[in-house]
């Protein structure tokens, strides 16, 4: 029963733009979507290896910028008369390359900030973003600095010789962006369930004793930075060519923050988690501004976390979990009560 | 089997081994004894290549391991037991005994090696499915031993694997450990219940502040009367 869950949601999913009429709502769906691929590949590192990254928008925006750029081309010079120049390339490309680049630059970060563990690695992470939202930023040649990149390309789909499409509507993105979710999906579950996936849980519960069972701890976290990054490049490149704008906002500590509390709040550490974390916090905007005045939204938005936070601390998934699975026996309890007595 | 020379051992400035040497023949249980602080558990540490040494060599079987990572010393057959009873808390008893043969790659070998342990541990065969960390001190510990078996040893590297466990307890690991020694693999453990551990053992050396204060055979150590006034109690 519980392997059909994902299959019906993605299902309803798929219904959505067939009754829903309202553009808002669905250009709400889309922006949740992208925020909620981000945080799936966020709790790769955050739920699943045990380490935050506090800096994961920064793989997000270098993937918007790296896809943004490709497709729309840019004349830099380097030094004195020295030219790089790049010509727009087809934005499935540029796509490509924010995976590519975004995975890489998680391999960086992770190889030099995986020295460290805890607080000085959060710090490593954020210094990170920080830096990346200050090139963006500054380096107007490129980027167009607060300026931003505009009249970014939609995503072009298609195949030689049938045709290609440009998605420019919202239904066509809203598809896209599903797409992507679920093929994400599917890599993290894949990921995690495997024996790979077994030694980011063991070094999770315990660094020293994982090492001591063989596992090349720092390798497996590498491995994480590069999927979850890659994965984070992928939902930046998608946002790029919905909203067709990009500035340097988008490296903004808030992205982060969002991130994390959808993962956090859906469950970390669970396939569903920053799923459902990331529906209902891309929801709850929705819902609180067709009411309350903007200054009251974000009081209620905050009320609303910590109180899932107090009642949920483990988050919503696990909680769901808990309900459902099989309740201990009493005569499991009676010989579990028994066993600490005897200690 | 292994051949420790001049192993020294730094924590920044501070040397917590200086210059050890011991060996350990196949087939023995070696006991390290000493006092808080003496350096067993760094000794144990590098030689699993949790610790880098600075300076001298670990030989086992005929190789230096003294710059292996813990991977690659498990792989030639060294398996750490660490203090402190460590399970994987959110995992399975199952699973726990699954990650201890994480280097394996024979399925067909580690079922039955598994069926093995819970066979000798029939406390933990019927706990298969419950999580770690639910399970009592002593459960926990013989999930420890277990686990660590599961990477088929050829010397298995205990420290303190009776403490803070109750008597009854501690006499079942004790057991345990000369079973595994029966089975064919070698030990070397690290205690602080002197008199128990010199009991059973082949061969002991006992540390004190880094160095090699003395060693023997484990009933010559009991009748030491350096050892029996500081670690016997009288």
């Amino acid at each position: 029963m519980r392997r059909f869950v994902p299959v019906i949601v993605v299902a309803l999913l798929a219904t959505v733009p067939l009754w829903l009429g309202d553009p808002y709502i669905l250009n709400a769906f889309i922006t949740t979507g992208i925020f909620t691929i981000a945080a799936m590949s966020l709790n790769l590192l955050l739920g699943y290896t045990g380490q935050l990254s506090l800096g994961h928008v920064a793989f997000f925006g270098i993937g918007a910028y790296v896809s943004a750029l490709t497709a729309l081309g840019f004349d830099v010079e380097l030094f004195d008369g020295f030219h790089v120049v790049h010509e727009p390339w087809p934005v499935i490309y540029g796509f490509i390359l924010a995976i590519v680049i975004a995975g890489l630059c998680g391999y960086l970060v992770g190889k030099l900030s995986f020295r460290v563990r805890g607080a000085y690695f959060v710090i490593v992470t954020i210094s990170f973003a920080e830096v990346v939202r200050l090139v963006a930023l500054n380096w107007v040649e490129l980027t167009q600095g607060p300026l931003a990149l505009t009249n970014i390309p939609p995503v072009t789909l298609g195949l030689p010789g049938i045709g290609y499409a440009n998605l420019y509507g919202k239904t066509g993105n809203y598809y896209l962006v599903l797409g992507v979710g679920v093929i994400a999906y599917v890599v993290i579950k894949h990921l995690v369930q495997s024996r790979i996936g077994r030694a980011m849980i063991a070094l999770k519960e315990n660094e020293s004793l994982a090492l001591s069972v063989g596992i090349n701890v720092t390798r497996y976290l590498v491995l994480a930075a590069i999927v979850s990054a890659a994965i984070a490049g992928a939902a930046g490149s998608l946002y790029a060519h919905y909203l067709r704008i990009i500035d340097p906002d988008i490296f903004l500590f808030l992205y982060t923050v969002t991130m994390v509390i959808m993962v956090i709040t859906g469950g970390k550490g669970t396939l569903a988690g920053p799923v459902v974390g990331g529906a209902l916090f891309g929801a709850i905007p929705v819902i609180v501004r067709s009411f309350a005045a903007p200054e009251v939204q974000w009081i209620l938005y905050g009320a609303f976390m910590i109180a899932i936070i107090f009642v949920l601390p483990q988050g919503i998934v696990p909680a769901i979990e808990r309900w459902f699975a099989p309740r201990p026996s009493k005569k499991q309890l009676v010989a579990s009560q028994s066993s600490v007595s005897a200690e | 089997m292994l051949e420790v020379r001049d192993l020294e051992c730094r924590y920044g400035s501070v040397a917590a081994l200086k210059s050890v040497s011991l060996s350990v023949e196949k087939g023995q249980i070696v006991a390290l004894i000493g006092a808080n602080g003496a350096g067993k558990s760094t000794m144990l540490r590098s030689l699993s290549g949790l610790l880098v040494p600075s300076r001298g060599s670990i030989m086992f079987d005929g190789e230096d391991i003294a710059r292996c990572s813990p991977p690659q010393v498990l792989k030639r057959g060294i398996t750490h037991c660490p203090e402190g009873r460590h399970v994987f808390p959110d995992m399975s008893v199952e699973e726990n005994l699954d990650m201890g043969a994480y280097l394996r790659r024979d399925m067909a070998g580690i079922a039955a090696d598994r069926a093995q342990i819970f066979e000798q541990f029939p406390r933990l065969a019927e706990r298969r499915k419950q999580i770690a960390g639910t399970l009592s001190g002593g459960e926990q510990q013989m999930l420890a031993i277990g686990r660590a078996l599961m990477s088929r040893p050829k010397l298995v590297l205990f420290d303190e694997p009776s403490l803070g466990l109750a008597p009854n307890i501690v006499e079942r690991v004790f057991e345990i450990i000369a079973q595994i020694r029966a089975d064919g693999a070698t030990v070397l453990m690290v205690e602080q219940n002197a008199y128990a551990a010199l009991e059973m053992c082949d061969y002991a050396y006992l540390l004190e502040s880094g160095v090699i204060a003395t060693s023997g055979k484990g009933a010559d150590l009991i009748d030491n009367p350096h050892v029996q006034a500081a670690y016997l109690g009288g």
